[in-house]
């Protein structure tokens, strides 16, 4: 088995009364992306905030690189980087300023280089002077993911990265980060709500429903499994009937695949 | 500590303040603007009363610039965090190697670059209209602008606690809190005018040592070594305590989830 780059284990999150993440185990080989699908609400965006130590787990661990993240969050994040359709890069900085801050950030060497040759990979070049706040919500989102490819992560984060792009950009951003994915063989913790997104660029995907781990395995493997036609089809029905399909499973430790059952 | 990403955190406020003149005007504005009121009052007052207080100009344009360093360092370090949050770019600092205490040391570098600009401005402003030169404090100028400093940074640390830990709606606090203290800090006043049981409070700030020499100086030429001493132990103390409380909020905020809530403000 390939060496594990990200390491979830017994993941809990608690606030208050409310429970968000139940347990939540997984890991990410090295040169793997992994989808992470689930409802609004289905404790995602807290999974991935807590591999990303914006917010502390209530028990459980996450170990990156084969470090504690709670003991070595520094030296872990030098290698990691994240990029959501949720924040944005200072709007009133020019392109490049915010590339070459984030750049010192990482400790990049060759950043005007780096900078230079990432613009150009995702056909936002000719932006470079551009003050950042007036670009469309698409080039926005390509120059962030521009700065999330700055240090060549290891590890890289994204929250649904297709957010905000038409088809036609959509389609290309999602080639360019499976190529530089490959090249790199970087390991990709993945979110989206666009089913093809997750089709084309994911080789493992792990459904959520209620903080917990619903179903696990290849697109393939999970469309199989719940008898659809796509995974489109799969997340409706587990967004409609999550409980049923959680039932159905609750004697395989919270994982389930619904055509065992 | 990385002492590039915190060169880094502070470019990024360089490049804000050298792209845009208008960020200037919060800089060069509200200082002249207070700087021009105080002293032509301060001149109107002593012209028309029978002359009993004659370094009253000195003393209130001495105060006024004195506490304007104050109130800029605490400015420093607080609107260096609202502007990342009015970026939604505070997940994107807090997901870097940024270690805590390099993003306070750059946000009081920020401070320290404020107090530069507005220092120099208002000593030129205050040299030109009404004859006061606030070299005319001497070597005493540097520790008493370090101190206030330090104090300012104090003070911008609690205010971002307080932001981290009740969110947007605790923003005003980022120009409020400096007032808080002011009234106790003997800015214009003597500690002595206080009520007798507001005076240890008023002693318990480092700044209000700062005042009550700055007054020393003008009216004795004495260094006030006593009141520096005592306002740099302060400081040292508030430093520590600043930057625990901050600290501690930091870890609440990580525990509570309200890091991420920055990101959909």
């Amino acid at each position: 088995m390939a060496e594990a780059t990200l390491e979830v284990s017994e993941l809990t999150k608690r606030f208050g009364d409310f429970l968000a993440v139940d347990g939540l185990s997984f890991g990410i080989r090295k040169g793997e992306i992994l989808g992470l699908l689930g409802v609004n609400g289905a404790g995602k965006t807290t999974a991935i905030n807590m591999v990303l130590g914006l917010v502390e787990p209530t028990s459980g661990s996450v170990k990156v690189f084969g470090e504690d993240l709670a003991r070595h969050r520094i030296k872990i994040l030098k290698r990691a980087n994240f990029s959501s359709s949720y924040t944005s890069l200072p709007g009133n900085l020019r392109v490049w300023q915010n590339m070459l801050v984030f750049g010192k950030l990482y400790g990049v060497r060759n950043i005007k280089e780096k900078m230079d040759e990432l613009l150009e990979l995702f056909e936002v070049g000719h932006l470079k002077k551009r003050v950042t706040g007036q670009l469309s919500a698409g080039e926005s989102t390509r120059v962030n993911l521009c700065k999330s490819l700055l240090n060549e992560p290891e590890l890289l984060m994204l929250d649904e990265p297709t957010a905000s792009l038409d088809p036609d950009i959509a389609d290309k951003v999602r080639k360019i980060l499976r190529k530089v994915q490959r090249d790199r063989q970087m390991s990709v913790l993945y979110t989206s709500h666009n089913m093809r997104d997750v089709e084309e660029v994911c080789d493992r995907v792990i459904f959520m429903h209620k903080g917990k781990v619903l179903c696990e395995g290849t697109p393939e493997e999970i469309v199989k499994s719940f008898q659809e036609e796509s995974l489109e089809h799969v997340f409706i029905r587990v967004a409609r009937s999550g409980d049923f399909v959680e039932e159905l499973g609750s004697g395989d430790g919270g994982r389930t695949t619904p055509g065992d059952s | 500590m990385n002492l590039e990403v915190v060169q880094a955190l502070v470019l990024r406020h360089v490049f804000l303040y050298t792209r845009n003149a208008v960020r200037f005007v919060e800089l060069i504005f509200w200082p002249t603007v207070q700087l021009l009121v105080w002293g032509f009052l301060t001149m109107y007052l002593q012209e028309n009363t029978s002359g009993d207080f004659p370094g009253l100009v000195t003393f209130l344009i001495g105060a006024l610039i004195l506490w304007d360093a104050l109130f800029r360092s605490q400015q420093g370090v607080a609107i260096s965090f609202l502007e990342d949050v009015w970026a939604r770019n505070l997940l994107n600092v807090f997901v870097a190697p940024v270690r805590p205490m390099e993003y306070l040391a750059a946000a009081c570098a920020v401070g320290f670059l404020r107090i530069l600009m507005t220092g120099a401005l208002l000593a030129v402003l205050a040299s030109f209209f009404y004859a006061f030169n606030i070299f005319s404090l001497g070597f005493s100028l540097v520790p008493f602008y370090a101190n206030l400093m330090a104090f300012g940074w104090c003070l911008g640390m609690i205010s971002t606690a307080c932001i981290l830990r009740w969110g947007q709606a605790a923003e005003s606090l980022a120009w409020a809190v400096p007032f808080l203290v002011q009234p106790f800090a003997a800015v214009f006043y003597p500690v002595s005018v206080l009520p007798e049981w507001l005076q240890p409070l008023a002693l318990a700030l480092p700044c209000s040592h700062i005042f009550e020499g700055m007054r020393q100086v003008m009216s004795d030429g004495v260094f006030p070594v006593r009141s520096l001493v005592w306002a740099t132990v302060l400081n040292l103390i508030f430093l520590v305590l600043a930057a625990l409380v901050y600290l501690r909020v930091l870890r609440i905020a990580r525990r509570k989830g309200l890091l991420t809530r920055f990101a959909s403000q």
